[in-house]
């Protein structure tokens, strides 16, 4: 079974869950020439308005919820990493860009499509309960919405680690 | 059961049955990596596979475009580790000088009509414009087919895109693409590769069509993938040196859905800052001034690109006060321009000529936007902050150059 359960950051203009935040939102090209994975982290979001400061303020265990085509834009891993560096548990979005899709999964990232959620009372801060078995989301034990089930090659490869583990398996 | 070119393009690369939604494995005839991306490529072989060699060198390229020369130290040390890695491999690289890999790859005859390529590029998709498969991907995903030469691929659906009408004189293939962006915005094609379909496609030069298939990821789409035409066939068959054939969807493929765009009565169209879906008239804008001007991308970097604005700005000035800069996507595309007169012709209106490469897209070849500052360029991306901290309208190559010449946001009729 997995589970994640964390502190929720609900990414929000207008009150609505934002669409399109490109790469260069998430992960400016300007920091393009690292490498560390350790030094990501610390520029996730700097140049998405109203959240610059997201990285000082994320905590490990902290999960990011996101409206349609998140991560659309250059094909960038950092865009990735910057999350898994700052200890955020997993992402999740009512869709993806297709490469971010791709660079996510193959990097054992966990990624979640939102299917459905009511947030009527839901907050940044709040805490939720996603379980991908059942594709539930959970807040105070109650259902509140719904993630698509994993793909089967997104699932082994979260097993595996990444792709390259994966991939001796196969 | 009929195929779409996609779903014709993977089964030809895979053993298993191309159909969508299905994940399968896909044989890929061209890897590549460029200095954006290339050296974490290089960081991901040697932790991942320490003293293997690469799945096979003669189809593994390194294309640095962009950061062309490195103007800063960052990239000059990535742009040197892949240059090592690639001596030590035996693996081409096409160098800074050489201009766009997506470009330089369909240039060299590296990559045919029913291919399939991948690179560090999210343009990459622009192999669509001659019926080749191709993918943008990130670091670890280009290392792993460095090695393995093949990946899984979601078999995507397929849109139809019907092109209704004849392009007006006044428009060019940018102008039908602005209109085909603004028609179906990030949402309608995220995920599905598109097949574009009418007399005005069947009827586009290959310049034409590599402006139309480089928008696809601006549309979400994975690619735009366009039946070749015979003279899209001859060139690639000229820089093959050999023969190639092409490729068609079969008449009864299955769509996902159709879209219809109507271009009767298309006038230039243009984006407005921040997102490239957001596609007006140029009319309705044409009162903008405007502070420097990018000519070049991937998009729009191509000879006949280039010529096009030149013949706008022919015998005038920029406006004093504007910056108007010109870079040709690859190094032979800049040797024609330049036998040809035309980088003359930009350059005694005022233009600055740079070496080839992505130009205006990257980390500033030619420089950036300052704060405030209206620029139009002919690239794909306007997203804030993507190429500087001003303001970036796009459009194509004639409205650029007319605004140049203007000073403001202008029609190539305006100038004459």
């Amino acid at each position: 079974m997995t589970v994640y359960n964390g502190r929720i950051w609900l990414m929000l203009e207008n009150n609505e869950l934002i669409d399109d935040i490109d790469t260069d939102m998430i992960y400016h090209n300007k920091y393009l020439a690292i490498t560390d994975k350790s030094q990501m982290g610390q520029y996730t979001f700097d140049n998405l308005k109203g959240y610059e400061d997201f990285a000082k303020k994320a905590q490990p265990n902290d999960i990011v919820i996101v409206g349609e085509n998140f991560g659309s834009g250059s094909s960038r891993q950092q865009a990735v990493d910057c999350f898994d560096d700052l200890g955020v548990i997993c992402v999740m979005a009512l869709s993806y860009g297709a490469i971010y899709k791709r660079n996510a999964i193959n990097s054992g990232y966990p990624i979640l499509t939102i299917k459905e959620l009511d947030r009527s009372g839901l907050q940044s801060g709040d805490t939720l309960n996603i379980d991908t078995d059942s594709g539930t989301i959970e807040k105070d034990g109650l259902v509140i919405g719904r993630v698509q089930p994993l793909s089967t090659v997104q699932k082994d490869i979260l097993a595996a680690g990444n792709v390259f583990e994966y991939a001796k398996g196969l | 059961m009929g195929q779409t070119m996609v779903e014709k393009i993977m089964q030809k690369h895979s053993d298993e049955d191309a159909e969508p939604g299905k994940i399968i494995w896909i044989d890929i005839d061209i890897r590549s990596a460029r200095d954006f991306g290339g050296a974490n490529v290089v960081k991901n072989m040697n932790t991942y596979y320490p003293g293997e060699k690469v799945h096979d060198r003669s189809k593994t390229y390194f294309t640095f475009d962009c950061n062309v020369p490195a103007n800063t130290i960052a990239y000059a040390n990535n742009q040197h580790i892949c240059r090592k890695y690639a001596k030590g491999e035996e693996i081409k690289v096409y160098d800074v000088d050489a201009g766009i890999g997506s470009h330089v790859l369909i240039e060299e005859g590296l990559l045919l009509p029913g291919g399939t390529g991948v690179g560090t590029d999210s343009h990459l998709n622009i192999l669509g414009s001659i019926g080749a498969f191709g993918q943008g991907m990130g670091d670890q995903d280009i290392a792993f087919v460095f090695k393995a030469g093949k990946t899984w691929f979601e078999v995507p659906e397929t849109i139809r895109i019907d092109v209704d009408g004849q392009l007006p004189a006044d428009c060019s293939a940018r102008d039908l693409t602005l209109k085909t962006v603004g028609t179906l915005g990030t949402k309608t094609a995220l995920g599905k590769a598109q097949e574009f379909f009418g007399p005005t496609i069947d009827s586009l030069d290959l310049s034409g069509r590599i402006t139309l298939s480089s928008m696809a990821t601006e549309m979400s789409a994975i690619i735009a993938l366009l039946q070749p035409n015979e003279a899209v066939l001859q060139e690639c068959s000229e820089a093959r040196g050999s023969p190639v054939e092409g490729i068609a969807p079969d008449p009864d493929a299955t769509y996902s859905a159709n879209v219809t765009v109507d271009i009767n009565g298309l006038k230039p169209q243009i984006s407005r800052p921040g997102k490239p879906h957001d596609v007006v008239d140029v009319e309705t804008v044409n009162d903008v001034p405007v502070d420097s001007v990018f000519i070049g991308s991937c998009t729009n970097g191509r000879y006949e690109d280039i010529k096009a604005a030149a013949m706008v700005v022919k015998g005038k000035k920029i406006k004093p006060g504007v910056f108007g800069s010109v870079v040709p996507a690859t190094r032979k595309g800049y040797i024609r321009l330049m036998k040809d007169g035309i980088l003359e012709i930009l350059v005694d209106a005022g233009f600055l000529v740079s070496n080839p490469g992505c130009g205006g897209c990257a980390s500033g070849q030619i420089g950036m936007t300052g704060e405030g500052q209206v620029q139009i360029s002919t690239s794909n991306r306007n997203y804030t902050g993507k190429q500087g901290a001003g303001f970036t309208y796009l459009a194509s190559p004639e409205t650029a150059a007319a605004s140049a010449i203007m000073g403001r946001i202008a029609t190539a009729e305006e100038v004459v």
